[in-house]
């Protein structure tokens, strides 16, 4: 452990660490295993998710960083073999528990794909869509007030606000992937989970991308899985590192991309594996 | 490796060619190109053949030939003892052929008392003039003591004699038209008054043994019948069987077993699902036989499956990222299925029904086996009363020894070929208008 490095890197994010004291966690993974069928991807894995900070999952393919994203919403209810052990809270709350419904928490916890996917209809109906099945506007005045807005807050409103009724589908790769941010964001959730979400832009629409992320997190409460070290240690907080299904070490982006305590997570970020 | 700068590349030695069978590869596409030309040509050749053997003998069957008479309304035929204010039914019994026969003699000069002159006459006009004048006289009686210009059905002989289709070097005696028949025909012909019309009869007729007055008129109502009744059972009931198949059964072995008995059924021979409707619709149930009903309820059967693996081919097409998507929204499954993929399946689940559809309107055997191969006059009022369909009257048309009804099948068979290919190309339309890509 070197000491300078870390009293410099202590300087560097003194904010972040003063705003330490009043960390709320949001959610909460305690022991969370999932099976596909016989095989299992996930091995324990206690992973905090903390109130109004990106939380970034790095690791190598098939690592496991993309299954526990999915149970944080529950999207792995979608596969017929898929089990999930252990237990996650939202909110002190088991999102696995029978009280809990799937749609209600998938409105409180919404998600972004790696690949955009605007359903093909138009812009504007692509974000009204989430607030309409929700029931969040009485009035076609308010929709169009949650569809402003929610597309102000995703960086898109003034490439689209002319073609509201213009299909989706027509967009560019990284307005599409705004779009699909807006349409998160306009059933107002208070976790964004986000999926490689530029893994499919180019670098232009990437920075757009991220810079939008970390505009969000003063709402909302991000997890972001990439495969781009550099996105993570420009996006996040803290950093999580996963490797063959196991959560290899957490903590702060700083330290993990400086000093990391795992050797795996020293040698994955260096590139020298993954 | 294939970085290499192009300085080196251009002092580098060039190697010695390899043999990698270039030659043998390019060979071998080409024979399979000839090939499948040689293949697609046989395809257009046979349904050249076929289209115009259909056509050079039905399209005549468009056309019938009358004979435009004054007829005299005569109350002294229709109602000698002039009864008929207090029984109508003297109007239904009267000898209408005598109406146009007289009208005929007129016209051709002949001498009533001249009895071989008057005997060949006999077999010149059709026997539906009968009904043609009733219909006439029943619809308004004042008409009688009147005289009005009729388009009489001249006789189906006359009718293939008109159109050029009987051999008048044959002898006479094995000849069914007379030469005596053959000079009025030419002397009316001349005169203008016998000529063909457009043959509305043959979409409005029912069956009739005379060829003159048969039509499809109770074949095309039967089959629209069937048509609606399994586009109304088979396209609900084969959409939610698809829709929970695809979409919210859970995949195991019993749907496993589900999916390969539906792929067996629609491969099961068409008479197979006509014996079941006999045994099941008609005896057990009770239903009545040669009803467009019962005919479309077993072809209801027999198009489920089609609409089925259509509808879950169309509902498996759609991207699974569009499923994440409105699931991610906090969608519930019903409204991601009816909201998102079923609107984009649609395209897919049309052209499957409507292909289904026309499988079914062409469709023959299992109709035979519930009775609708019969002979039926009168139009069906509803889908209870018997009736008959397009390819089941052409199969009885079929039968038949006459020229004038092989004439009326190869019609029916164009007419039963134009549905077919309306629905088709609609088929094609609606998947082009609509096809999505992502």
């Amino acid at each position: 452990m070197n000491i300078m490095t870390e009293q410099s890197l202590e300087n560097a994010v003194g904010d972040k660490m003063n705003a330490k004291s009043n960390e709320v966690i949001k959610m909460r993974g305690d022991k969370v295993g999932v099976f596909y069928g016989e095989k299992q991807a996930l091995f324990d894995v206690n992973l905090d998710v903390r109130q109004n900070q990106v939380t970034a999952l790095i690791g190598p393919s098939g690592c496991g960083k993309s299954t526990f994203l999915r149970c944080l919403n529950r999207m792995n209810d979608t596969i017929d073999s898929a089990r999930v052990t252990g237990k996650i809270t939202l909110d002190e709350d088991d999102i696995y528990d029978k009280n809990i419904d799937v749609v209600e928490l998938r409105a409180r916890v919404g998600m972004v794909f790696q690949k955009p996917n605007p359903f093909p209809k138009s812009i504007y109906e692509n974000v009204a869509y989430g607030p309409r099945i929700h029931g969040l506007a009485k009035r076609k005045s308010d929709m169009d007030q949650i569809v402003e807005s929610s597309l102000k807050k995703a960086a898109i409103w003034n490439e689209v606000k002319d073609r509201l009724q213009e299909p989706g589908t027509g967009l560019s790769g990284g307005q599409q992937q705004r779009l699909c941010i807006a349409r998160a964001i306009a059933v107002s959730p208070e976790v964004i989970l986000m999926d490689e979400p530029c893994s499919a832009l180019d670098p232009i629409a990437t920075a757009r991308v991220e810079e939008l992320i970390d505009e969000l997190r003063q709402n909302y409460t991000i997890v972001i899985v990439t495969h781009s070290m550099q996105q993570a240690a420009r996006v996040s907080q803290r950093t999580a590192m996963f490797h063959l299904g196991y959560l290899v070490e957490e903590g702060a982006t700083d330290k993990m991309f400086t000093n990391p305590d795992d050797k795996r997570t020293q040698d994955y970020i260096t590139g020298r594996f993954g | 490796m294939t970085d290499i700068p192009l300085d080196t590349m251009a002092g580098a030695v060039a190697r010695p060619r390899r043999d990698i069978g270039l030659k043998a590869r390019y060979a071998a596409e080409r024979r399979f190109r000839i090939y499948g030309v040689i293949a697609i040509s046989v395809g257009l050749a046979f349904l050249a053949i076929m289209l115009i053997t259909i056509v050079s003998k039905g399209y005549t069957a468009f056309w019938q030939t009358t004979v435009t008479l004054p007829i005299s309304f005569d109350e002294k035929v229709i109602d000698p003892s002039n009864k008929r204010a207090t029984d109508p039914s003297v109007l239904i019994k009267a000898n209408y052929p005598k109406l146009a026969e007289n009208a005929l003699v007129a016209k051709l000069g002949i001498d009533p008392a001249n009895k071989p002159m008057m005997l060949k006459l006999k077999g010149f006009l059709s026997e539906g003039a009968r009904v043609q004048l009733r219909d006439i006289v029943s619809a308004d009686p004042s008409v009688i003591g009147t005289t009005r210009d009729v388009n009489i059905l001249a006789a189906a002989n006359l009718d293939s004699a008109f159109k050029g289709q009987i051999d008048l070097s044959v002898d006479e005696a094995r000849r069914k038209v007379s030469n005596q028949q053959i000079d009025w025909m030419n002397k009316l012909k001349a005169d203008g008054v016998m000529a063909e019309h457009f043959n509305t009869g043959l979409f409005t007729y029912g069956a009739s043994s005379r060829p003159e007055t048969s039509g499809m008129g109770v074949a095309i109502i039967g089959s629209f019948y069937m048509m609606v009744i399994v586009l109304v059972l088979a396209l609900p009931i084969g959409v939610a069987a698809s829709i929970y198949l695809e979409e919210f059964a859970k995949k195991n072995r019993f749907t496993d077993l589900i999916e390969v008995n539906i792929n067996n059924l629609a491969a099961v021979p068409s008479i197979v699902f006509g014996l079941l409707g006999l045994a099941v619709f008609i005896n057990f149930l009770g239903m009545p036989r040669s009803a467009a009903f019962v005919g479309g309820l077993v072809l209801t059967l027999m198009t489920l499956p089609t609409i089925i693996i259509a509808t879950r081919a169309a509902l498996a097409a759609v991207p699974p990222s569009i499923r994440s998507a409105a699931l991610g929204l906090g969608a519930s499954k019903m409204q991601m299925v009816f909201q998102h993929i079923l609107p984009l399946a649609a395209p897919g689940i049309l052209t499957g029904t409507i292909i289904g559809l026309a499988r079914a309107l062409g469709e023959t055997a299992p109709l035979l086996l519930i009775g609708m191969v019969a002979f039926v006059a009168d139009y069906p009022k509803t889908p209870f009363d018997p009736a008959t369909a397009l390819p089941v009257q052409i199969y009885m048309w079929a039968n038949e020894a006459e020229r004038a009804f092989v004439e009326r099948m190869s019609g029916a068979i164009i007419i039963l070929l134009v549905f077919l290919m309306a629905m088709n190309i609609t088929a094609i339309v609606l998947r082009r208008r609509f096809e999505r890509r992502w």
